[in-house]
């Protein structure tokens, strides 16, 4: 690993350096994690006195619990959800904002701020804009002969909290593709066009594809704060329910551990989060690194 | 612009402000509710222009809070969170910075496992390892007390390798010059690489000022007394209790109050959270 060329000889002030961040990781990250490893191993008895190493039968229990396999379902299509509509809103925010010329701060600082709202005052925000009593949406959906209720409509209540999730994640997705747009050589879509390319083909053509390294990196991004960030826009708008149909892997962790203490099975569903982050950040290192390229 | 296409700039401007009024939108109709009485919402939906109290709910919730729904006044959440918020990002910036120059600028046993180390954190975000990390507190007695709500968060591999970064691109010549002069370690990080770090730590002071100011299961996880409560977790609370009979202008309230100070931030420092933004994800 790299360092400067020529280095200050000390042999224990680099420690004393480094100290203060080791210690609080391996005391409040390794070590957790290392027990929450353990624990899935580990069974207790009904009475909290004694655990019993059971192997793999966590894990084995976890994958035929329909509600583990229903939270499965609803992880994925929410993370695909809420990616797909705040990237494509985003891009398609970006691509007007690097058009305009004289405006363009102003319509920046006005899109950017939602990233400063807490996840959990958006999901508070939607939750009473979908409000079956009072909110707004319900009402003009009402006069669409649609009556709106997330509290009984399982659909409901994703839709719900897939736009909250999106609504505060717009504006980071946003910077990033203006910056990406803006790297994009001007020489190449004036080349375009003097080929007669329209804008539209100009877009799919050449802009598009030099843009699919930023689309990428925001992809992992994206699907990774579905997956983790989001856990206080669910607490406040539907607290996974109802009937499990918004419960999702880091809500039900939280609902099965921390709330109706089931330490065993609640060990194990938090070592597959933890795999899957592993994945998520090799794959966001690798890939950036290497970029994807035409 | 590589052509002039009147309706396409027509266009352009078009889909930009019904961008900023669904950005806006939710916003603005928390503001008019929490400007309302509790009797407007009775006639089944949300009113759309402002109405007359407004000093009196955001005084309500600022000095007495919700009181029958046992949330304390806003103005001590407000502060537990400005007081978590920044000593979040200093305690973050200060290890890291510090780390970082120890990677960088020696050369010593289990370097690289250091730094590995310190990369793990990344992946192991506070949602995979709740429990466990509720009782090492509980053990270590940081229940209810602000080291519990400081402490455990401020561990960052970010802000880490951002600084690893930019030391890496400081010029050799200025450590072999402050050394040729006879300066130590650490008078040479106070008066060389402090000074040229002052940028990027003021944007990332943005970035951690937000992260903490928006935590929101960890306060709630390790706080039970109401003097400690934070004001992201205190309006959730506030919505839960209420959620019976709820008093919809006091709960919007609340929202506004919480996210005001972090949005004001942003916008005032726009060229600073930008830079922090796209380089702790570098």
């Amino acid at each position: 690993m790299q360092t400067k060329r020529t280095v200050f000889q000390s042999r224990l002030l680099p420690y004393f350096l480094i100290a203060p961040q080791l210690l609080i990781t391996i005391v409040f990250f390794v070590w957790p994690a290392v027990q929450a490893v353990w624990q899935s191993f580990l069974r207790q008895d009904p009475f909290g006195l004694k655990d019993t190493f059971v192997g793999l039968a966590n894990y084995t229990r976890l994958l035929q619990d329909p509600d583990y396999l229903n939270s499965l379902t609803v992880t994925f299509v929410f993370s695909i959800g809420v990616t797909v509509l705040s990237m494509g809103l985003s891009l398609l925010f970006a691509i007007c904002v690097n058009r305009v010329i004289r405006s363009q701060r102003f319509y920046t600082t006005l899109l950017v701020w939602p990233y400063a709202v807490a996840p959990a005052a958006s999901g508070l925000l939607w939750w009473f804009m979908f409000n079956p009593s009072v909110g707004i949406i319900p009402y003009v959906l009402e006069h669409f002969g649609y009556s709106w209720n997330h509290r009984l409509n399982p659909n409901n209540a994703m839709i719900l909290i897939i736009i909250a999730a999106a609504w505060k994640q717009i504006s980071y997705n946003f910077l990033f593709f203006v910056a990406g747009l803006q790297s994009v050589p001007h020489s190449l879509t004036e080349a375009a066009a003097i080929d007669g390319a329209g804008p539209i083909k100009r877009f799919w053509t050449v802009v598009f594809p030099l843009l699919s390294p930023t689309t990428f990196f925001l992809a992992v991004i994206n699907i990774t704060y579905a997956m983790f960030d989001t856990f206080p826009i669910i607490d406040a708008a539907t607290s996974g329910g109802p009937s499990q149909s918004t419960n999702i892997l880091v809500y039900k962790v939280y609902a099965d551990g921390f709330v109706g203490l089931n330490l065993g099975p609640s060990a194990a569903q938090s070592v597959v989060l933890m795999l899957i982050v592993v994945v998520l950040t090799v794959v966001q290192f690798r890939w950036i690194e290497r970029k994807v390229q035409y | 612009m590589v052509e002039n296409r009147p309706f396409l700039n027509f266009l352009t401007h078009f889909v930009l402000i019904i961008g900023i009024g669904m950005v806006v939108f939710p916003v603005y109709l928390a503001f008019i509710a929490s400007t309302r009485g509790p009797s407007d919402f009775l006639t089944g939906v949300v009113p759309m222009t402002p109405g007359h109290q407004m000093l009196e709910n955001y005084g309500v919730l600022l000095g007495t809070g919700a009181s029958n729904a046992g949330a304390p006044p806003f103005l001590l959440m407000l502060g537990n969170s400005l007081a978590m918020a920044i000593l979040v990002a200093i305690g973050k910036i200060a290890i890291s910075i510090i780390s970082a120059f120890a990677i960088v600028y020696f050369r010593f046993p289990f370097r690289t496992v250091a730094f590995w180390i310190i990369f793990m954190t990344l992946m192991l975000p506070i949602e995979v390892r709740i429990l466990p990390t509720y009782k090492v507190v509980a053990d270590l007695g940081m229940l209810n007390s602000y080291s519990g709500l400081v402490i455990p968060v401020i561990a960052s591999a970010t802000a880490t390798f951002l600084f690893r970064q930019f030391f890496l691109t400081v010029p050799e010549e200025m450590m072999e010059a402050a050394r040729v002069d006879g300066a130590g370690p650490m008078k040479f990080f106070w008066d060389i690489l402090l000074p040229l770090s002052r940028t990027n730590i003021a944007a990332l002071f943005i970035i951690m000022f937000i992260y903490g100011w928006n935590q929101y299961l960890w306060p709630m996880l390790i706080t039970t007394e109401p003097g400690y409560y934070t004001v992201v977790m205190g309006i959730k609370r506030l919505a839960a209790v209420l959620d019976g009979d709820t008093q919809w202008n006091l709960v919007m309230a609340g929202v506004i109050l919480a996210a005001l100070p972090p949005v004001l931030v942003i916008i005032f420092m726009q060229r600073l959270f930008v830079k922090g933004l796209v380089e702790t994800e570098k």
